[in-house]
């Protein structure tokens, strides 16, 4: 049977809040896409409703949301809901996004964020390497 | 390994490093001591701002706090006086940055969080509450929302009886760097300038000992520029608002000697001690020569340094107390007029109080200990150093005339149009993606992060980080309310009104936003007024 080229993941980065601190999500955007993967950056100063419906309407494998501002535990239990409502993760969903967040995290933060639905916690100082191999181990994306 | 074995040697910004500098090879590159260097105190400054230097005055140990409630920070500014701290610096939280009240809801988990929740002349009031103005000087590191914020402190002084012209003290008030920098914007770039300038124009007529704008370098740096662009897209920015103020009809020497500048100070101890140097040699130079100032004042660059908070590193996070040691050092070599070291436990959160004593106890040990304050620019003559400051001059100044022709002639139009075009945006997006290549190739080495003797755990060991109390957002929100609760909704229209008119008349906005501080309108209610006369800014996102 000949295979066909699997479609490189598609991500979606956003920043959520007021938080002006772009640096590292701008650099991993560029990594991804150096990396083959199709590149959404949504920008800064966006809702987690508005993410999930950008990342409803661009169809793509992964989210992932930077904070520097410390508010992560705030702020990522509305993005799981917020994915959950959009029907991409959860019961009711055809296929899970993959969702990621980075920034400054402290250690102890780390496991209560994977237990509220995190899939991937990438605190400042990770190379972009990294998060290249967890997108690429977590996205089996067959070819139509 | 040796160094060597690096694929090849530069700076952190790219120069080429030879494998020896010698007097004579600096005497035949053209080098004049006399025009490059003169005197400290004297132009073009490279040796430095005073004659004496440190011998004169020591520098001010200023480590900038904010955080939850005014009061919550209040308190840690006692805490700082007590320990050594001789200036007092503010920082606000994303919320006030941007201009949004304390109740919006993009606001949800940032009231705060990474600095003090300002929402009304009330909350400045108690901010200060029991802290003398008239000694300790003051720096508010506010940008585009700097005119309210600045209205709300001389409001408070007011109150006080401290005359405005005993007040001493900075607002940041840099609108242009928000864009590629700092990234708290509100506004777009050209009624951000005028707010900027509006500033400049009301403190030179009526607060004539505060500085007007502490031009910004470290947020542009920190959004990953490497030495060289923070250099010249500092100075660039300087440019545009001597050249703003000068379009509003005030004459350079009236404002200039109140212009003040803020750098980053990174690992490349050299190149970055070159930067402070040569910061001062082109600034005098420019001012001098491209904008007629006839006042050494004018000329004379004083600046505030912070050691890179991206500089500090996860693992093993006590080793940042030796980098920010070594940064500090530079920033001293340099001769910086105030300073602040980074608390070694950053890369998690905001500093503890024992990471910020740490961070004073670093600068008190440069200042008495170590013998580098006891003669002005110690390492002037300096083969390299002479080479690198020449170096950095040329690169930068390669910028400015880049940005210069994108106005034809004009900085100021230069820059809104290097600003709109997404140019600094994409030359910092591009630096900032080279250097995290070099860390992660192992061409550039950082101790406990791609070192031989580097491991995955992120030996945090028994940090104790500054731990948040959510209830201080609670806290604010009723503030807040209690605050438009008791004021009178017809004087709040009828100022919020006057200040629309203002916008729409071109007229300088201080007077009118003063009156609406003190009638208790808030930040957020001030900036929406601006961003409905004038629209939102949007990040263009370029990477």
């Amino acid at each position: 049977m000949q295979s066909s080229p699997v479609a490189p993941p598609r991500i979606l980065l956003a920043k959520l809040g007021l938080d002006g601190h772009d640096r590292g999500v701008k650099v991993i955007a560029r990594a991804l896409r150096d990396a083959g993967m199709e590149v959404v950056y949504l920008g800064m100063r966006v809702t987690a409703d508005q993410v999930a419906a950008a990342a409803a309407q661009e169809d793509v494998d992964v989210v992932g949301i930077s904070i520097l501002s410390g508010a992560h535990m705030r702020l990522m239990p509305r993005m799981v809901d917020a994915l959950e409502r959009h029907g991409l993760r959860g019961a009711d969903a055809d296929g899970e996004v993959l969702l990621l967040v980075g920034g400054t995290i402290p250690d102890g933060d780390v496991e209560p964020l994977r237990q509220m639905g995190v899939d991937g916690v990438f605190p400042v100082g990770t190379f972009t390497a990294a998060m290249v191999d967890f997108i690429r181990t977590g996205v089996k994306r067959e070819a139509l | 390994m040796s160094i060597s074995d690096e694929p090849r040697l530069r700076t952190l910004s790219g120069l080429p490093i030879e494998p020896l500098y010698t007097p004579a090879g600096l005497d035949t590159s053209g080098f004049d001591p006399a025009g490059d260097l003169g005197n400290p105190g004297e132009f073009p400054f490279t040796r430095g701002a005073y004659p004496t230097m440190y011998r004169g005055r020591l520098w001010t140990r200023r480590q900038i706090a904010g955080f939850g409630t005014a009061r919550a920070t209040n308190e840690r500014y006692r805490f700082l006086l007590a320990h050594g701290q001789t200036g007092l610096s503010t920082d606000f939280d994303h919320p006030t940055l941007t201009g949004y009240d304390s109740d919006h809801e993009l606001a949800e988990g940032e009231v705060g969080r990474l600095g003090v929740a300002i929402d009304t002349a009330a909350d400045m009031g108690e901010l200060f509450d029991g802290i003398p103005l008239e000694q300790a000087s003051v720096s508010l590191t506010i940008n585009h929302p700097a005119i309210v914020l600045l209205a709300m402190f001389l409001h408070n002084a007011e109150r006080r009886g401290t005359p405005w012209s005993a007040l001493r003290g900075t607002v940041q008030n840099d609108s242009l760097k928000e864009f590629h920098g700092q990234k708290t914007f509100a506004l777009p770039p050209a009624p951000a300038l005028r707010l900027t300038t509006d500033v400049v124009e009301f403190c030179t007529k009526h607060v004539p000992n505060w500085y007007t704008i502490s031009i910004s370098g470290y947020h542009t740096r920190e959004a990953g520029s490497d030495a060289v662009q923070e250099l010249a897209f500092t100075v660039a920015q300087g440019m545009a608002y001597v050249e703003s103020a000068m379009r509003r009809g005030l004459a350079v020497d009236e404002f200039a000697p109140r212009l003040s500048h803020f750098f980053g100070v990174h690992n490349d101890f050299f190149e970055e001690i070159a930067k402070f140097r040569v910061a001062r040699r082109m600034w005098a130079r420019l001012m001098r020569d491209r904008y007629g100032a006839t006042r050494p004042e004018s000329m004379r660059m004083r600046f505030h340094t912070q050691t890179l908070g991206s500089t500090l590193v996860r693992q093993d996070p006590l080793n940042n107390i030796l980098r920010g040691g070594l940064q500090a050092l530079a920033a001293v070599l340099g001769g910086t007029q105030s300073l602040h070291v980074s608390g070694y436990d950053e890369a998690y959160d905001i500093p503890s109080e024992e990471a910020m004593r740490i961070s004073l106890a670093t600068q008190m040990i440069l200042a008495h200990e170590s013998g580098v304050a006891a003669t002005p620019d110690p390492l002037g003559g300096s083969a390299y150093l002479e080479t690198l400051t020449n170096q950095l001059e040329e690169a930068a100044m390669a910028y400015i005339e880049r940005i210069d022709a994108m106005g034809n002639g004009s900085m100021l139009d230069g820059m809104l149009e290097a600003i709109v075009s997404g140019y600094i945006e994409s030359e910092i997006a591009q630096a900032s993606y080279r250097y995290q290549q070099r860390v992660e190739s192992g061409d550039y080495t950082i101790v406990g992060v791609n070192d031989e003797y580097s491991d995955d755990a992120s030996n945090a060991g028994s940090l104790e980080l500054f731990e948040f109390d959510y209830a201080e957002e609670e806290r604010q929100i009723e503030r807040l309310t209690t605050v438009r609760q008791g004021r009178s909704e017809t004087d709040a229209a009828a100022s919020l009104r006057d200040i629309v008119k203002t916008a729409q008349a071109d007229g300088n906005l201080m007077p009118p936003i003063l009156t609406a501080v003190a009638a208790g309108v808030t930040e957020g209610e001030i900036m929406g007024a601006l961003r409905d006369q004038w629209g939102e800014y949007v990040d263009p996102g370029v990477f």
